[in-house]
């Protein structure tokens, strides 16, 4: 063994720093590029963002630059419109109160049914959960039109004015946009493979005490599911709040209307896009900012609903 | 005794299943099953959403207006004198109208409700294709369109994402967040922000296509036009719906055991070929469920088209179900609008089939 010369020291040194420094500008390149990528993503939401701030005019100029995605006026007055020419507040409290609805109703009748299918022993439990898994074959689209057939022969226990009455049929109200997605089977399969693998024992000492299943279900399994209901509650929430074709072909006037559709009517009555632009940040925006809080769950929650099949 | 306690406690846990599941059972019997199951009844009458006149059942005959497809072929008109072929100003052959034919009930009943869907030349012989909705072709053309482009476009795109977020390199998250971002945006606001970026005078995507051709590109009139509506819907779709793959693709990358990649180092594999002999097989199930999925939601095409395009021009982006929520909703033919769903979910099923069949295989 002979000792290392100083000039192989050297060159190995040279090397190594070589290699240093090609790692770095590795490293700059790709940011760069994940940057250039993260534009790509972006530009249609900061633009529309930034536009809701400007003029049409404003917007117009802008357009030939990069200006169009830098707060080149800060202006409300497009908000403003907005609130004056349509009925946004009325559409946004639908839309929060039919979303908010749905998806508590439906944690809450899916989680119960899922509790009977993974942890209780009946017969027909097989048969029913062969059924469930079928069924998550069935995209809404192909049962929507017979489905607003359905709707309009049920009938509905309301109350106004004091009395109760019934009307037959449910268009154009809040409850044909809650009651038919509460119960979803997708949100039962989930829950089914979280409970399936809570440990037995958990239970058993709970039913040696007397407790009923009712009892099981609501003071140890639900607590201990938090994970399973924010993914179950994410999932719901996007595609009840994000959803356009049910409540166009649902709802037609404007007392039940939700904000997409409520939208997608500016959008064909204006020629102003800085308001069309503040509509659609005041609707976009509370998501967003819901989902940069919540990320990590919204990412996981989404790719869940990937290993379905 | 014992044997009385668990019984009953059995009994006690069927009744509390049963209470337990009404609600969800219950919903799904009235919303779900019930609607799927009269879509099939109903594909065979002609019941309307409000009519006056009762239902009547009409057989196969939505299913025959739907799939109806037949050939014309028609020869060139000839100048009856000299018997030969007319031309027009521009020496081009002409040939009979094909609506003259099909209207004509009289002479040629076996075209009538038949309307022309397309036409090409052979030859001297023009060849018409009929079609008693040449509409739902045309929008079952284009939702095949759509998938074949969108599924290896945007597969590919998300797996080249998720393998530049899954290094392991400071901040990736935050991109691995905006990559995601458009995934939880409202469709409907992507398509009317995209709406005005295709903007044929001040579109910031002509613009851009513009500045960096130097001039060269055109501006395009991208939704305006039958050649370039549907290119356009499937660019915003692959930008919006891509971040979806990406995390899907993600799990799988993270899923493979970094023994594989260090013994096929050791063997001298490149990059490249660690790709191929790794990275590639033992994604093999997620691509399968990507490939499948994807195509399944190219198949429910339908807010995008209805808020930017209405289906137009010429119905080069109509699609299945906006076909059927035309027909069903409004032109309130909802008969007819539950023939298309029956054909939708069939297709769906035919590819979940496949799906299954493929994942089953790669198991054994």
């Amino acid at each position: 063994m002979t000792s290392i010369s100083s000039t192989q020291s050297q060159q190995l040194a040279a090397e190594t720093s070589r290699r240093r420094m090609w790692g770095f500008v590795k490293l700059g390149l790709t940011y760069v590029f994940m940057s250039l990528l993260a534009f790509v993503f972006l530009f249609p939401v900061i633009f529309m963002i930034v536009s809701s701030f400007k003029s049409n005019a404003v917007i117009f100029e802008d357009l030939r630059s990069f200006d169009a995605f830098l707060p080149t006026e800060f202006s409300l007055d497009n908000y403003q419109a907005v609130f004056n020419r349509s009925n946004f507040g009325l559409f946004m409290f639908n839309s929060v109160f039919i979303v908010t609805t749905t998806v508590t109703l439906g944690i809450l009748a899916n989680s119960m049914a899922a509790y009977a299918l993974a942890r209780l022993r009946w017969r027909g439990r097989k048969a029913a959960l062969t059924g469930v898994i079928a069924l998550l074959i069935i995209p809404f689209e192909t049962i929507a039109v017979p489905l607003l057939f359905v709707v309009t022969r049920l009938v509905w226990l309301s109350l106004s004015g004091g009395e109760l009455s019934l009307t037959t049929s449910w268009l154009n109200t809040h409850h044909v946009q809650i009651v038919p997605f509460i119960a979803d089977a997708f949100s039962i399969f989930l829950f089914y493979q979280f409970f399936i693998d809570i440990p037995k024992d958990i239970d058993e000492a709970a039913v040696v005490d007397g407790a009923s299943p009712l009892r099981i279900y609501w003071t140890l399994i639900l607590p201990i599911s938090r994970p399973i209901i924010a993914t179950v509650a994410i999932l719901q929430f996007l595609t009840r709040w994000n959803d356009y074709l049910w409540p166009i072909m649902s709802v037609q006037g404007e007392s039940a209307r939700p904000v997409m559709v409520g939208m997608a009517a500016f959008f064909g009555q204006t020629p102003d896009w800085g308001q069309i632009m503040a509509y659609a940040t005041m609707i976009t925006v509370p998501v967003l900012i819901f989902y940069l809080l919540f990320q990590k769950w919204f990412v996981q929650s989404v790719a869940s609903s990937g290993i379905k099949g | 005794m014992a044997n009385a306690t668990a019984g009953n406690l059995r009994r006690s846990e069927t009744v509390f299943a049963w209470i337990m599941g009404a609600p969800a059972f219950a919903g799904l019997l009235v919303f779900l099953i019930l609607p799927f199951v009269m879509a099939i009844g109903l594909s065979f009458t002609n019941q309307r959403l409000l009519s006056p006149n009762p239902t009547e059942t009409v057989g196969l005959r939505n299913y025959d207006r739907l799939l109806s497809v037949s050939l014309l072929s028609l020869d060139p008109l000839t100048d009856e004198a000299t018997g030969e072929f007319l031309r027009d100003d521009d020496g081009q052959l002409q040939y009979p109208r094909s609506r003259n034919i099909t209207r004509d009930s009289e002479n040629y009943p076996q075209y009538e409700g038949f309307r022309e869907w397309f036409a090409f030349e052979l030859g001297s012989t023009r060849h018409v294709v009929l079609a008693k909705d040449p509409v739902f072709l045309r929008s079952l053309l284009n939702n095949f369109t759509f998938a074949l482009v969108v599924v290896p476009l945007q597969s590919g795109l998300a797996l080249a994402l998720a393998m530049l977020i899954n290094q392991k390199i400071p901040g990736v998250n935050i991109f691995r967040t905006i990559y995601f971002s458009p995934v939880v945006t409202s469709m409907v606001v992507i398509s009317i922000v995209w709406t005005f970026l295709y903007d044929r005078q001040v579109g910031l995507v002509n613009q851009f296509l513009t500045t960096i051709s130097g001039g060269v590109i055109e501006p395009i009139n991208w939704l305006g036009s039958a050649s370039t509506a549907l290119i356009a819907i499937i660019i915003m779709s692959v930008w919006q719906g891509v971040g979806f793959q990406m995390v899907i693709f993600l799990a799988g990358l993270q899923g493979i055991p970094d023994v594989l990649y260090e013994a096929a180092q050791i063997d001298g594999a490149n990059r490249w070929q660690r790709f191929w002999s790794v990275t590639i097989p033992q994604l093999r199930n997620t691509i399968i469920f990507v490939a499948i999925s994807t195509t399944i939601l190219a198949f429910r095409l339908f807010t995008q088209v209805d808020v930017m395009t209405r289906g137009g021009p010429q119905n080069s982006t109509s699609t299945v179900v906006f076909h059927a929520v035309q027909r069903g909703f409004r032109e309130s033919d909802i008969g007819y609008a539950s023939s298309i769903s029956v054909v939708f979910f069939m297709i769906v099923l035919v590819i979940a089939l496949l799906q299954r069949r493929v994942l089953s295989q790669s198991e054994e």
